[in-house]
């Protein structure tokens, strides 16, 4: 067996082997709930009188206000109210208002190798870059997790990934999701454990393979996983954690046939055109449509990384569109202020937010107005996601995002990086 | 509860493909998870849906194609529907936590192609026997769905399985 998927579900349902199809009640390391999914699970958890099951020593559970964060409203502000009080009675880890986006979080030295992680948002797959099974769950399931410490899953059909080449410059991990999801569709990958391999990774650094994992479920997929390596290895030590030496076994055979084949030195900008993130577009496509509201955040492209290509591009410039940038965690905000990051981004006339999911959702902070066109880094441009259903949402890279900001246009990034190869931050 | 998830009916509402959850309840009314204020907003950003839902005689049978449910993993996409009168959905394929979410709350949900069913038919679903017969004459074998599955269906939702859970914890 091979599945880097089959293989953790196995080791956690205390089964020498599981089968793709196959049901299994699994053993969870970490549950995480937000400000959107956790009132409710604390809801079941108290109609079904379970709330006294929850405690540390059974399961880790991480408690995140970054939906409404800083809360917008009476009833935002009492759910974290009450989200808080639950976390200090029950022992669990509370990331109070401002701290990030939970995917930002948990990938900052908390989700480990080999873990098998459930989370209350759809994106909870993002910590299979660190080589873990991670899903997303509903508000129910979380409840059950928290309190039985366990939940059944039905095991992945795996679907792999073969990635050769290197990326060339413009181009990120944010085009390498939205090609995968151009070649598989809204269900492509449907009930999947889409699996990498290839000589290519060595290449593609951590926060792009935090966005890539994250997209996949835009193709259906349960769990993305990333195989164990050096580069997730030097990750993990770079946020406190030392590695440990089982986590080595976590790779794949990498002589076996792959579904879908990526050559990176093929991959140019690619952007998703409104309605769905899987409508994957050629940049030059849409070259001069004109841009209202440029977004640069979120837990696909949040990072540190993400926001030095911002600032690559807009160094020393000043931007034509209205642009609102959202680092993904306070450590993503620190570091863009000790590295001057942040500082090049207000020259340009960037406008910065809370770290926290921001606008993304569409409930706060940022949102479009009626038919306003919008670039942004996240994940979904469903309608009426980032803004009324009028608003035209595009998904794409910092670098096109960053270039969309400066010429207030849809516009290539590669010719403005080209320009400014001289600029250092 | 128990035998009537086994046999639900419902008059057809048509949705197509890719209906995703932002559409079947818009972030902006998340801050709150009463079942009438969500179910009072399903469907509100799709003026197309909701109109022929709210004259849809209830129960409704929800008929989509491929991938209902896509995107986020908010169970309230699943008590709006439930709280606006929709006793099952019908779908060529699900997303994956939709799916979940409808059977933690007892939605039947059922994978079946009805491609010739039209809006208003009357749409019996029998669990048990595997079938979904339509007014029209339509008849389908459903993918039968797995046991483990259909308890948490027949229990009524997941919560129930917990208040179980929690009740022998507190007995030993
Ligand atoms: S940043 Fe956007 S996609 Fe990510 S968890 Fe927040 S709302 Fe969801």
């Amino acid at each position: 067996m091979d599945s880097l998927a089959l293989r953790i579900l196995a080791k956690h349902s205390g089964a020498s082997a599981v089968e793709p199809g196959e049901i299994v009640y699994a053993r969870v390391d970490k549950v995480m709930i937000n400000d959107v999914t956790g009132p409710m699970a604390l809801s079941v958890l108290a109609d079904a009188g379970a709330e006294d099951l929850v405690n540390p020593d059974k399961v880790e559970v991480h408690v995140v206000m970054d939906h409404y964060s800083p809360p917008h409203n009476w009833d935002s502000a009492n759910a974290h109210r009450r989200l808080r009080d639950f976390s200090r009675k029950y022992g669990c880890v509370l990331h109070d208002v401002g701290s990030g986006v939970a995917h930002q979080l948990l990938a900052e030295g908390i989700v480990k190798p080999g873990d098998l992680v459930v989370g209350a948002d759809s994106h909870t797959l993002t910590y299979g870059a660190l080589s873990s099974f991670a899903t997303g769950i509903g508000s129910s399931e979380a409840a059950y997790a928290m309190a039985a410490g366990e939940l059944w899953f039905k095991a992945p059909e795996p679907l792999y990934v073969e990635v050769r080449g290197r990326f060339h410059t413009g181009v990120t991990g944010k085009d390498l999701a939205l090609h995968l999801l151009k070649v598989l569709g809204p269900v492509g990958a449907l009930y999947r454990s889409v699996e990498f391999v290839g000589n290519g990774l060595r290449h593609v650094n951590m926060p792009d393979r935090l966005t890539v994992a994250n997209m996949m479920v835009e193709a259906g997929a349960k769990t993305a996983i990333f195989p164990y390596d050096d580069v997730i290895e030097y990750w993990l030590r770079m946020h406190g954690v030392l590695p440990e030496r089982m986590w080595r076994e976590l790779t794949l055979d990498p002589g076996r046939p792959a579904d879908i084949e990526v050559d990176l030195s093929e991959l140019e900008p690619l952007i998703a055109e409104p309605p769905m993130p899987t409508r994957v577009r050629h940049v030059t496509d849409l070259e001069g449509t004109e841009v209202d509201l440029v977004f640069v955040g979120s837990c696909t492209n949040g990072r540190y990384e993400d926001m030095v290509a911002l600032a690559r591009v807009l160094k020393g410039r000043k931007v034509r569109a209205r642009l609102i940038v959202i680092p993904a965690s306070v450590r993503v905000l620190k570091q863009m202020v000790s590295e001057g990051v942040l500082n090049t981004l207000l020259e340009a006339g960037a406008v910065i937010g809370v770290p926290g999911c921001g606008p993304c959702f569409g409930a706060h902070m940022g949102v479009a107005g009626n038919s306003e066109v919008v670039v942004s880094t996240v994940n979904r441009n469903f309608p009426g996601r980032a803004g009324p259903p009028t608003a035209k949402v595009y998904l794409a890279s910092p670098y096109t995002a960053a270039a969309a900001a400066l010429t207030g246009r849809i516009t290539d990034p590669r010719p403005l990086l080209a320009e400014h190869e001289w600029v250092c931050l | 509860m128990g035998v009537s998830v086994m046999r639900v009916r419902g008059y057809a509402l048509i949705v197509g493909n890719d209906v995703d959850t932002d559409t079947i309840i818009p972030a902006r009314y998340l801050h709150r998870s009463e079942p009438e204020w969500l179910g009072e907003h399903v469907f509100d950003d799709a003026p197309g849906i909701k109109g022929r839902l709210n004259t849809t005689p209830k129960p409704v049978a929800i008929v989509a194609g491929d991938g209902f449910g896509y995107g986020s993993s908010r169970e309230h996409a699943v008590v709006a529907l439930k709280a606006a009168g929709v006793a099952v959905v019908v779908a060529k394929s699900f997303h994956r936590i939709f799916y979940r979410n409808a059977i933690n709350n007892g939605l039947p949900v059922v994978e079946a192609d009805l491609v010739e069913v039209r809006d208003c038919e009357l749409v019996l679903v029998d669990l048990a026997g595997g079938t979904i017969t339509a007014s029209s004459g339509c008849t389908r074998r459903i993918k039968p769905i797995p046991p483990q599955i259909l308890e948490i269906l027949e229990c009524g939702g997941l919560k129930e399985v917990l208040r179980k859970l929690a009740s022998e914890h507190h007995r030993t």
